[in-house]
């Protein structure tokens, strides 16, 4: 008989009185501090939950959020929206991809205004939903278009192991699973952002394992804490990041022992190696290209990469944001949403003009919602 | 979109999917990418249609414990941060469990 009930999962990690003693014990420690700790949180889901709890205004003064660019939507570069719609619109696709990405807008449009227009995309809740799709339309091209972190990529691998298994051939993929260790690197190259602390991403970790981000400490001597998602769960990484920093030595800890280990899932790795290779460089939306840092198809699929097979219809011009837009200066933790001239005024999330805004993960967004 | 929900297993089929509930939501996810034995009773983090990986039952009580404590030694003390502070535009940082937990 287990002592743990599902609901204490959820209010034991949103505990108010846990969250006050913890930032009690964090005002404590960081007036020992010898510099400001300015920690970048990657996740989205970590911004969503450090602005939805008001985490933000509990900090001591020395203690400085950087947003991170780990959201999916918001790093989709608009020329791989605008391949989204392109295959939308080629005879007797169904195109099949998760919610967010449906409002992103690309160049000219975006895939709800293709919708609109009477060609048939679906916006999934479930990976797992492709396969009856492709089930229930066996005349028809069903192509998965794969955005996500690690967190997402095995899902992608899981269903063309049973797509293969269950002999179903008319599901394609459009693959643009991106990784979360390039990203880190390059913002920490660039040393604009002067990170001088990681929470690192919950679920990306329970895939990838703790063990991934041990380069931060070894090559940048920056102390990183695998955090779960909860506002418990931020408040104390950030009470471990502070003693790490008294302590003057920096390592990689798990506070999200609950659900990450230090190598992670090694099916859902092995699985994804099984069906994806590391792309030579992908274009980040703000970031630019950065070397080795999203997947692709491996060539033996080549029949089932909607990539290859739609090569000649689909545009691969470069496409720069809105002028006015500074979400690529947030993604580097350059600037606060605040710092727009457009933020809440032209750009909201009920029309957005950058990613930042669209997806219920990036920073404007969790701003609009919450800080304003 | 890398949010996964913590959910209990009611069923396990010869299929390799499980029916689960997340707080009164039931639904029916794929193990495909579970190594270890799933079983009615366990808890798992589901994410876009599949259980990523088991809960921890012995670390999550253990944090339990410690943030009890620490709660309970920070009641002691007197100067604790004041209310206000712990309330947001949305009122005070109390559960409810909403649809968007979903």
């Amino acid at each position: 008989m287990s002592n743990l009930t599902l609901k204490d999962l959820y209010t034991k990690f949103r505990d108010p009185a846990t969250i006050k003693a913890l930032a009690k014990e964090i005002h404590k420690l960081a007036d020992k501090l010898d510099e400001p700790m300015r920690v970048m949180e990657i996740c989205g889901g970590h911004t969503h939950t450090i602005m939805k709890y008001g985490i933000k205004q509990l900090m001591p003064e020395n203690i400085e959020f950087i947003h991170g660019p780990g959201c999916p939507v918001c790093v989709m570069p608009k020329e791989r929206i605008d391949h989204a719609i392109t295959l939308a619109k080629q005879p007797g696709v169904i195109l099949t991809t998760l919610g967010d990405m449906i409002r992103v807008p690309g160049s000219k449009s975006s895939l709800a205004k293709t919708r609109a227009d009477g060609y048939d995309i679906r916006p999934l809740h479930s990976t797992f939903d492709v396969l009856n799709i492709a089930k229930k339309n066996p005349d028809k091209k069903v192509i998965f278009f794969a955005i996500g972190f690690e967190t997402t990529t095995p899902m992608t691998a899981a269903l063309m192991k049973r797509a293969f298994n269950e002999g179903i051939k008319n599901i394609y993929y459009h693959i643009n699973h991106v990784l979360t260790p390039p990203p880190m690197r390059a913002i920490m190259d660039s040393g604009e952002a002067r990170i001088n602390a990681f929470i690192a991403p919950s679920h990306v970790s329970v895939i990838i394992g703790a063990k991934s981000y041990q380069f931060l400490v070894d090559e940048y001597n920056t102390p990183v804490v695998v955090a779960g998602f909860e506002p418990v769960d931020v408040m104390e990484s950030i009470l471990m990041l502070v003693k790490q920093k008294l302590q003057n030595y920096p390592r990689v800890e798990n506070q999200y022992k609950r659900a990450a280990t230090w190598d992670g899932n090694v099916l859902a790795q092995q699985m994804t190696e099984e069906f994806m290779e590391i792309r030579d460089t992908f274009r980040w939306r703000g970031l630019g290209d950065i070397p080795k840092s999203a997947l692709k198809l491996k060539d033996k699929y080549a029949q089932f990469d909607a990539e290859k097979i739609y090569a000649n219809v689909l545009p691969n011009e470069h496409i720069d944001d809105h002028k006015l837009c500074i979400c690529g200066k947030i993604l580097k933790g350059l600037a606060k949403p605040t710092d727009c001239k457009v933020f809440g005024t032209a750009c909201t999330p009920s029309s957005p003009l950058g990613s930042c805004m669209v997806s219920d993960e990036g920073a404007c967004n969790a701003y609009y919602r919450y800080a304003r | 979109m890398c949010l996964a929900i913590p959910s209990k297993v009611l069923k396990v089929d010869e299929n390799n999917m499980a029916e689960v509930d997340t707080l009164g939501v039931k639904r029916t996810v794929s193990l495909d990418l579970i190594q270890e034995e799933v079983k009615p009773g366990d808890y798992v983090l589901i994410h876009v249609g599949y259980a990523m990986s088991k809960i921890d039952e012995k670390f999550a009580l253990e944090s339990i414990e410690v943030y009890k404590q620490l709660a309970e030694a920070a009641a002691m003390e007197e100067d604790a941060i004041s209310p206000e502070k712990l309330v947001n535009e949305d009122g005070p940082l109390l559960y409810k469990p909403k649809a968007e937990d979903e």
